[in-house]
């Protein structure tokens, strides 16, 4: 029978059934972070201990201030936050997890440190107590985010309870053009499809736009998944993904590399496998993408003008769309590059990794930020690897700040908040209401994009974008 | 452990809103509180609450008639966003039982569960219908049956669709973990033929406590 990659990684994990749709499924690797203290409360209660310890990936990348690192756990000004770190910290060293700690010279975003130590693998089932575990998807894994219930089910029993959802693909043909980023891609195809357009769907990406990006850029893509409303999104894995895996720490080496790889090899979708929905887009058609309103659905092209709700024929997305507008203070018609950007941020599991913070310091190299700009790398390996290639003094010497790694302003529970009012470009994921701080306006943007309304206070079209 | 669920007859909120995502549920600074008394106060702190923390006359849920909802029925999309369980912890604190809505985030909906809280998928018409009912009627009651699978309003009656193993925790208020290990055998067998077939996925201690 021809199967769709999704059901060759889950059928592969059914430990046993309890009807035709739900699962007990194995899981491979679960994800941690400081938020998840949760889920070793839960299993205190049980009296339990993590049965796979060395399967579980605690990150300390949530509450981690991105500066004063120098120091570790005192350099947390936050007492709640110093506290929250210290106690996952000790939890996870307590079950003997694989622990990434605020001074771990390998510390990162759970989602850069994840893929670049090869913990992230072809075929395994890892969900995180992150919805953005979707980005481990871009290696033909099925990963995604859960509660902290669900990770201490995970801890305790290594198994986890599912229904299957339905299958969408998304083929995505021809190239994208130049300028145009896995970023762009990704907000452009949540615009198409809605903010609710994934739900109760697990995406498979496909087609020759797909498999011509890097690694990196397929983690961008499938880390957006999530902002259409899907359980997740996968890419099977190729070529693209067994060099990038090749040598890493925790991947498989010598004889077991060539047994993996032969398994791997097999992780696709089979010709004639049926999915529940199809969708065909074409690459040529992405421009550069900002996003306008309240949910990443809410996007224009750079060059185009934001939308009128009195053109939405769907009643609740037109109320939607003006709620948008009201908070974002914009009018239908305008266009963003006549609007003023108060900050920028660079950073996030979407957009921390190294070739996002090489295409952002290639645009930071033609002028001089006229508004505060933040790098924050995704991981400390990224730092590291950054700074080797001068790419830290590209960004001082263009007057933005270089900071060390953590999630920081995407989720702002650090404290690093965008103020109220402000507007921010930001090369993160989700542009809610309040998510950046109280009051505060987002725009998502890919890291040229953002870099580019860095040195000119503005959203600029990279396309045409010569320097300041 | 979830408390049993099985049949309430409550106050309804109607919440006419789509997208109300896990930020608004629960601003990102809160979610790391405890479940402590107190915590209800977060549920929507930022819309329910003024900048000088007192009730914000203008957000439904203070409005006359609601207090003491166990049920809220809102827009699509309800719960997007954040994997955070504090949302739903947030919710089933301020004393909501039952959501529902069109459409739910999916790791949201799930999370309910776990929380002894019950998220209802109706379709668009029948939310709408509710809607109708409940808008114009502050105080208006609202039945959820969960193990008859329907949700009735002044002679309205919704059938809805459930999981068949969350109905079961559900219901009987059961701790899944407990359930689960009801099939250790099988999850032993499975584990001893999984590491067979993929010996690069077991566990590797030593080797990664030196990296």
């Amino acid at each position: 029978m021809a199967d769709t990659l999704f059901d060759k990684v889950w059928r592969r994990h059914v430990v046993t059934r309890f009807n035709a749709d739900e699962a007990l499924l194995y899981i491979d690797r679960v994800l941690l972070h400081e938020g998840s203290n949760h889920a070793f409360r839960s299993l205190a209660a049980m009296n339990r201990r993590a049965c796979r310890p060395r399967h579980a990936i605690a990150c300390s990348d949530h509450y981690v201030p991105t500066i004063g690192r120098e120091k570790g756990l005192d350099g947390v000004t936050i007492v709640e936050n110093r506290n929250e770190i210290a106690l996952m910290e000790r939890n996870a060293r307590e079950h003997d997890l694989m622990l990434f700690s605020i001074d771990d010279p390998l510390q990162g975003i759970l989602h850069v440190v994840g893929p670049e130590l090869g913990i992230t693998q072809p075929g395994m089932i890892i969900v995180g107590g992150d919805s953005h575990t979707c980005t481990h998807g871009a290696f033909g894994a099925l990963a995604f985010g859960t509660g902290s219930s669900e990770l201490a089910h995970i801890l305790a029993i290594q198994t986890l309870w599912q229904q299957r959802p339905r299958r969408m693909r998304i083929t995505i043909d021809g190239r994208l053009g130049a300028g145009v980023t896995a970023k762009d891609l990704a907000l452009w195809i949540i615009g198409r499809i809605g903010n609710d357009g994934g739900i109760g769907y697990f995406i498979e990406y496909a087609g020759s736009a797909v498999r011509a990006l890097s690694m990196e850029s397929r983690m961008t893509l499938c880390n957006l998944a999530i902002e259409a409303g899907a359980r997740g999104g996968m890419i099977a894995p190729d070529h693209t993904t067994f060099e990038y895996l090749a040598g890493r720490p925790h991947a498989p080496g010598g004889a077991m590399w060539d047994k993996a790889l032969a398994y791997w090899r097999t992780l696709k979708t089979d010709d004639g496998a049926s999915f529940d929905r199809e969708v065909a887009l074409d690459a040529t058609q992405v421009s550069p993408q900002v996003t306008w309103g309240i949910n990443p659905s809410q996007v224009v092209a750079v060059d185009e003008a934001v939308p009128d709700p009195l053109a939405e024929p769907d009643p609740m997305r037109r109320e939607s769309m003006k709620a948008a507008l009201q908070y974002m203070d914009l009018k239908p018609g305008t266009r963003l590059s006549e609007v003023p950007i108060d900050r920028v941020f660079i950073g996030s599991c979407t957009n921390a990794r190294i070739e996002d913070l090489r295409a952002a310091a290639d645009i930071a190299r033609r002028g001089r930020a006229i508004v505060p700009a933040y790098v924050m790398p995704g991981s400390r390996s990224v730092k590291r690897q950054a700074e080797q290639e001068g790419l830290d003094r590209v960004f001082l010497a263009a007057g933005f700040e270089w900071r060390d790694s953590g999630c920081s302003s995407c989720t702002c529970v650090n404290g690093d908040i965008v103020q109220p009012g402000e507007r921010c470009a930001s090369t993160s994921n989700r542009n809610y209401k309040g998510r950046q701080g109280p009051g505060s306006r987002t725009h998502l943007v890919s890291p040229a994009t953002a870099a580019a309304a860095a040195l000119t206070g503005r959203i600029v079209d990279i396309r045409r974008f010569a320097g300041t | 452990m979830a408390e049993p669920f099985t049949r309430i007859t409550a106050v309804a909120v109607p919440l006419d809103e789509a997208n109300v995502d896990t930020d608004q549920l629960v601003p990102g600074r809160f979610s790391k509180l405890p479940i402590a008394p107190g915590h209800e106060r977060v549920l929507f702190h930022d819309r329910r609450f003024l900048a000088d923390e007192r009730p914000n006359p203008d957000f439904i849920f203070n409005g006359p008639g609601y207090q003491g909802a166990k049920i809220l029925v809102a827009r699509r999309n309800f719960g997007i966003g954040s994997s955070r369980e504090s949302a739903v912890m947030a919710v089933w604190s301020f004393g909501l039982r039952a959501l529902i809505a069109p459409s739910f985030g999916d790791i949201f909906f799930n999370n309910c569960f776990k929380r002894g809280l019950l998220p209802i998928r109706l379709p668009e018409s029948d939310v709408e219908k509710l809607f109708a009912y409940l808008l114009p009627r502050p105080g208006a009651t609202v039945t959820v049956d969960l193990p008859a699978q329907k949700v009735s309003a002044e002679g309205m009656t919704f059938a809805f669709e459930i999981g068949a193993v969350q109905k079961m925790c559900l219901v009987k208020g059961l701790d899944e973990v407990s359930f689960t290990q009801t099939h250790q055998t099988e999850i032993t067998a499975f584990e001893s033929d999984y590491y067979q077939e993929f010996p690069w996925l077991a566990e590797r201690t030593a080797h990664e406590r030196n990296l």
